[in-house]
């Protein structure tokens, strides 16, 4: 049963290359976009700590840049 | 109507969303992976080679509903001048191309058991790699141009070129003699594949719109916070 699963009469080196690459390719842009996001949000963080606290109310006024501080998204 | 496409409206939700879409994603899959590699039956032609259909068909259907997205978007932003559209658009270009790359790689894998080749130079085949190129011309668009009118403009008129494309794709089994099959899915007729090979084939189509969706919402954001940067150093 397992072995008919990996060989499939012959056709499974096609058809397992076929799936692994699909599965690698989104692996490999999920963890392309995860690193742009976590780059941009530390960015962020990081000249918001910058800012005098004049600046920075002003900023946190913002809806979007609260929301960007409040730890928006884990993925 | 527009203002509910506005950056700050969205963000809300855009932020949180993700990880819900993922976890969506994860559980589709599996069920699509295990229909596609151990339950659907082979063909009694293809034998179990045709389980490349299933990664195959569901990435060429998505890179060209992205692309179209994408031209829509593009014109409904330039006409109406909604920077927000630009960004959806933006957004969503990195998984229409890699869902067409997908394609493109997967078709050449299943190639080779059913026509004794890698690639020819087929019509389908042949357009399927131009769509890539005009993804390729989008993206790049976007990392030369700095300037908003510019970028907008160029990546508009590059979608409109693109789109003529989509057509071609579509019916260019119809049109000319290609070793490509004709479509077994068709919406307005009576579809040729069998409901147990349709079914895994549909939950791996959902897989990949989930999965299309979840790096949508990942891009979007990550481009929303670039422009957040941008104000920040204005202040």
């Amino acid at each position: 049963m397992i072995e008919n699963l990996f060989l499939m009469n012959g056709y499974g080196i096609y058809v397992w290359s076929a799936f692994s690459f699909t599965l690698i390719s989104f692996l490999t842009l999920f963890l392309i976009i995860k690193i742009q996001y976590n780059k941009e949000k530390n960015k962020f963080i990081a000249k918001f700590g910058s800012l005098n606290s004049e600046k920075a109310v002003f900023a946190k006024s913002q809806s979007i840049n609260k929301e960007i501080l409040s730890n928006t998204s884990n993925i | 109507m527009f203002k509910y496409f506005e950056p700050n409206k969205i963000f809300s939700i855009t932020s949180k969303a993700p990880k819900y879409v993922l976890f969506l994603f994860i559980v589709i899959l599996s069920i699509g992976l295990t229909e596609a590699l151990i339950l659907s039956p082979e063909d009694y032609k293809q034998s179990h080679s045709v389980r490349i259909m299933y990664v195959h068909v569901p990435a060429a259907w998505i890179s060209l509903g992205i692309f179209s997205g994408i031209t829509f978007l593009s014109i409904i932003g330039y006409i109406f001048r909604i920077r927000n559209f630009f960004l959806i658009a933006k957004s969503l270009a990195p998984s229409g191309l890699v869902f067409n790359i997908i394609a493109l790689v997967t078709g050449s894998i299943w190639g080779k058991p059913t026509w004794g080749t890698w690639w020819a130079w087929d019509a389908r085949i042949t357009s399927m790699l131009i769509l890539a190129l005009f993804y390729l011309m989008y993206l790049i668009a976007w990392r030369i141009f700095e300037d908003n009118d510019k970028v907008f403009k160029v990546t508009s008129i590059i979608t409109i070129l693109g789109i003529i494309n989509v057509p071609i794709i579509k019916y260019s089994v119809d049109w000319w003699n290609t070793l490509h099959q004709p479509a077994s899915i068709n919406i307005l007729s009576k579809s040729s594949i069998h409901l147990s090979m349709l079914f895994p084939l549909l939950t791996m189509t959902a897989a990949f719109a989930l999965f299309s969706l979840l790096i949508f919402l990942m891009k979007y954001n990550t481009e929303l916070i670039k422009i957040k940067n941008k104000g920040l150093d204005r202040l």
